[in-house]
């Protein structure tokens, strides 16, 4: 099997994996719809009772509409989004909305109806809003013409509002409930031929509405997946090799057999074992007693010291990939009446995820069943069925919504394998197996490390003349994929470097550009991270481009906006964050400002920062505004609320954020050496949502690459003093 | 054999002394509201109130309590979400994954009941709950807004 990455540079951030192909393989087969012989299944398959319109929209007796729903919800609000796009064109009563998941097994024996199920990229949206209001537009129809078909009027003069269809002539009105069981017999109405409202006259969709999942999760009784409670459920703690690549070499069960409430010392993998018991505490207490012999291998040797000298090396390296070359920067920034030179670096970063890995696994031999959190349905299904054995007809995946994914539970179903591989050893009992915080921050894909060193040269009048960007570090798709880059030739690496529009576009036009990439990876595993390469790019690229300015003695905003002639949309966001936060205008004494503009996951995003630094070096970040340009807003509350999660993400890392590598082993392991932003250290945010309404943009990830620089350079302003390396409490601004 | 007076009744609980609270309530009584996150006091998801208090559960040993320790879990804040810290929660719409929300809503009402009119500085002391969704200006917002709601009746 070969998979060909993506044009758009975007391969595995897609999950091109064995395990979506599996899936997608067995949709495409015929075979796979007529053999379903999972226990429950079909039961299950029926889903909420109530009348089908059709894939997305159930109308239920007492007038609720059930919207289908496929993908994953952690927080982003995608459930409450896509159900707005649906109930808009269906023109249901938004009070009576329910929702109802999708399992990638049902999905499946419908051939995929549904699409696809990964949520990742901030793709939840911006890549299934066309089919998921035309599902709701379709079920509108039907119910249109079942009212016009009973009182023999032309569809053209009935209305529809808040789930009633009327008919002003005759003042006959009829509600979806009553309408629907005769509307389910229709043929379904072409769904090509439907025209969908103008975004601009949406009164649903596009407005700030309370989400629709809140309740249960302010009385304690939402289930997430490590709640989840089977009759005769045992509890797994799991360690791996603390050095990634080394492997298990053995154990001494006896030491721990005899513990109370202990069952079993197991294998895992090559790499990793487990101890079950009746209670987690009991297994990880057990397992903390367990003599464990590991062969940690050649990546015991590494440190982060290695690992920079690593990446130090491709700074100035002759092969790289040049991914842009335009004029000849090199020759532009050599002949330059003056020359600007920096590097950069970020570090590896763990996600985190308030809820850590976990996943409850039942096998017998002829069923496989997961209960898990993950970001892709359909590729925990593919996990499972892998790692059992069992084929896809034989396995099902309950899925539950995250307790916080930002790219760790995508393609890397590592949780799911390992779950399985225990509960395959407990035939028939349910095994939940759940990592401690301590395995979680040791075992995780980290964002890349990476170094970047900017070159520019200026001419004479203070005009950027030429630009050259050099960026070393470490490939996700070269760990995730490794058959999708040859040569080194990893574009994604370059996120929001890219010159063609619409997802990471560069906002700078330069004379003479070179972009280039050199390859450094390392022993440690690596993933996608909230807004990952745009959100370290957006440092790079940023607080270098201050610099700059500051060497041309220009203002910032004004010598980006001299940059931006041919980049609107970039410089329509910059100029709306620059205007909501008075850029220009006095700050109290001691605060100082920093801006930053960039692009990625299909989202234009700018920010000013407004900073003080004390006396001994310590930063307070008092205000942010963020301006972001995603094409439609869905719904701008929690468009809001993602603009505040990612400043809460970025400045966390900003501040605190640090994996570092010992022996070949990460040293940060719990919360007490990898420090998380909290609330007193949380600035006002001001979100600014400019919508252009001509493109669908990302919105969870996109604003987190303007966090940082717009917050560095502000440092910069109070301090004289570019910040080039982070986190912050490494650098001595005092 | 441990006693302990949990959302107003006693529970008879078989495990180890050096169990911590926060595993009793998850796995022996079935309280599932309060959460694990990082086991070693950091993060606040496991935040319970004992006697009116809002301690951290998954570093309190089940032999540090007895059964005159009133514990209150998330459960048993209010019968029906009408505390004015859940109250505030819906109308602000804060919880984002709301993983860390049980622990968020416990610290509130403990510094509610202590001050019922908080200002920013003394949110900022008190919530120091870890959220990685970054819900914190609404958490902020939220207690603001819980303040001004009529007190729960005592419980």
């Amino acid at each position: 099997m070969h998979i060909t990455p993506e044009s758009n540079g975007l391969a595995a951030a897609s999950d091109p994996t064995r395990r979506d192909f599996i899936v997608r393989s067995a949709a495409a087969g015929s075979a796979l719809a007529l053999g379903w012989t999972l226990p429950g299944e079909a039961a299950a398959q029926a889903g909420l009772a109530g009348t089908e319109l059709n894939i997305w929209v159930v109308v239920q007796p007492d007038d609720a509409c059930v919207i289908r729903i496929a993908r994953s919800e952690m927080g982003q609000g995608t459930l409450t989004g896509l159900a707005q796009l649906v109930a808009e064109e269906l023109e249901c009563d938004w009070a009576k909305v329910r929702t109802e998941q999708i399992s990638p097994q049902r999905n499946l024996a419908a051939q995929r109806a549904w699409g696809e199920m990964g949520t990742g990229g901030s793709r939840g949206i911006r890549t299934s809003h066309d089919y998921v209001r035309r599902g709701g537009a379709a079920a509108r129809l039907l119910l249109l013409q079942a009212a016009a078909d009973d009182w023999k009027v032309p569809v053209a003069e009935l209305r529809t509002r808040s789930g009633v269809v009327t008919h002003a002539a005759s003042g006959r009105s009829a509600r979806y409930g009553q309408l629907a069981g005769a509307a389910a017999k229709l043929p379904a109405p072409d769904l090509k031929a439907i025209t969908l409202k103008n975004p601009r006259s949406w009164t649903v969709a596009g407005q700030p509405l309370k989400r629709l999942d809140t309740g249960d999760k302010l009385d304690g009784s939402k289930r997430y997946a490590i709640d989840v409670r089977l009759p005769g459920m045992l509890s797994a703690a799991i360690k791996a090799c603390p050095v990634f690549g080394g492997k298990l070499v053995g154990f001494d069960a006896a030491k721990v057999g005899t513990r109370r409430g202990v069952r079993g010392v197991v294998r895992v993998n090559d790499h990793t074992v487990a101890v079950v018991a009746d209670t987690w505490w009991r297994a990880r207490t057990a397992l903390d007693a367990l003599p464990i012999q590991w062969d940690e291998g050649a990546g015991a040797a590494q440190s982060s010291a290695t690992i920079a000298a690593h990446l130090r090396g491709g700074l100035d390296a002759d092969n790289a990939f040049a991914q842009r070359s335009e004029g000849d920067a090199r020759q532009a920034i050599a002949g330059a009446a003056r020359k600007v030179e920096a590097v950069y670096s970020t570090p590896f970063l763990a996600h985190a995820t308030m809820e850590p890995m976990n996943c409850t696994a039942r096998i017998t031999a002829d069923v496989g069943e997961v209960w898990v959190p993950t970001q892709n349905a359909e590729a925990s299904y593919a996990a499972l069925s892998e790692e059992s054995g069992l084929p896809l007809t034989r396995c099902a995946v309950h899925r539950l919504d995250l307790g916080g994914g930002f790219g760790r539970r995508g393609g890397n179903q590592d949780y799911v394998r390992q779950a399985v591989s225990v509960a395959k050893q407990f035939p028939g009992v349910p095994v939940q197996l759940i990592w401690s915080r301590e395995e979680d921050q040791s075992q995780d894909f980290y964002r890349p490390i990476s170094m970047c060193k900017l070159s520019a040269g200026l001419d004479a009048s203070g005009a950027l003349t030429g630009l050259h960007v050099r960026v070393s570090g470490q490939s996700i798709n070269a760990y995730v994929a490794p058959q999708t880059v040859i040569d080194g030739k990893d574009r994604r690496q370059l996120q929001g470097f890219w010159s063609e529009p619409g997802d990471a576009q560069l906002g700078y036009s330069v004379p003479n550009l070179l972009v280039e990439y050199a390859m450094r990876n390392t022993h440690v595993p690596v993933g996608p991270w909230r807004g990952v390469n745009t959100n370290q790019n957006g440092v790079y690229m940023e607080c270098f481009i201050d610099e700059v300015a500051r060497a041309a003695g220009s203002d910032p905003l004004a010598f980006r906006r001299t940059l931006m002639g041919k980049h609107p949309k970039h410089l329509a966001v910059l100029n709306a964050a620059a205007e909501r936060a008075g850029w220009g205008q006095p700050l109290p004494a001691g605060r100082h400002r920093g801006i930053a503009q960039f692009m990625g996951y299909g989202s234009y995003s700018a920010a000013v920062a407004e900073v003080s630094v004390n006396a001994r070096g310590e930063v307070t970040v008092h205000r942010m505004v963020l301006a972001l340009d995603c094409g439609h807003a869905v719904n701008p509350d929690q468009i809001a609320a993602q603009v505040e999660g990612s400043v809460a993400y970025g400045l966390s890392a900003a501040l605190h954020g640090e994996i570092t590598i010992d022996k070949g082993r990460v040293v940060e392991r719990n919360f007490d050496s990898y420090p998380i932003l909290r609330l007193a250290e949380f600035p006002k945010v001001e979100t600014v949502i400019v919508p252009s309404y001509d493109f669908w943009g990302g919105v969870g990830e996109p604003t987190i690459c303007v966090v940082t620089p717009s917050v560095l350079n502000a440092i910069h302003a109070a301090t004289g003093k570019p910040v080039r390396s982070l986190p912050l409490k490494h650098v001595k601004l005092a | 054999m441990a006693k302990l007076h949990v959302n107003g009744l006693v529970r008879e609980i078989d495990v180890e002394d050096d169990t911590p609270l926060l595993w009793v309530l998850r796995e022996q009584i079935g309280l599932t509201g309060t959460k694990y996150g990082c086991g070693v006091a950091q993060c606040g998801a496991c935040s319970v109130h004992i006697n009116g208090e809002v301690r951290r559960s998954c570093s309190i040993p089940v032999s540090a309590l007895g059964p005159n320790d009133r514990i209150v879990t998330i459960e048993g804040l209010s019968r029906d979400r009408s505390h004015p810290v859940q109250q505030a929660w819906a109308q602000v719409d804060v919880p984002q994954c709301g993983y860390c929300q049980s622990g968020q809503i416990m610290a509130a009402a403990a510094l509610l009941a202590k001050k019922p009119k908080p200002s920013d500085a003394d949110i900022d002391e008190a919530m120091t709950n870890i959220c990685r969704c970054g819900t914190y200006q609404r958490i902020r917002a939220a207690v603001h807004v819980a303040a001004a709601l009529p007190k729960p009746a005592q419980g």
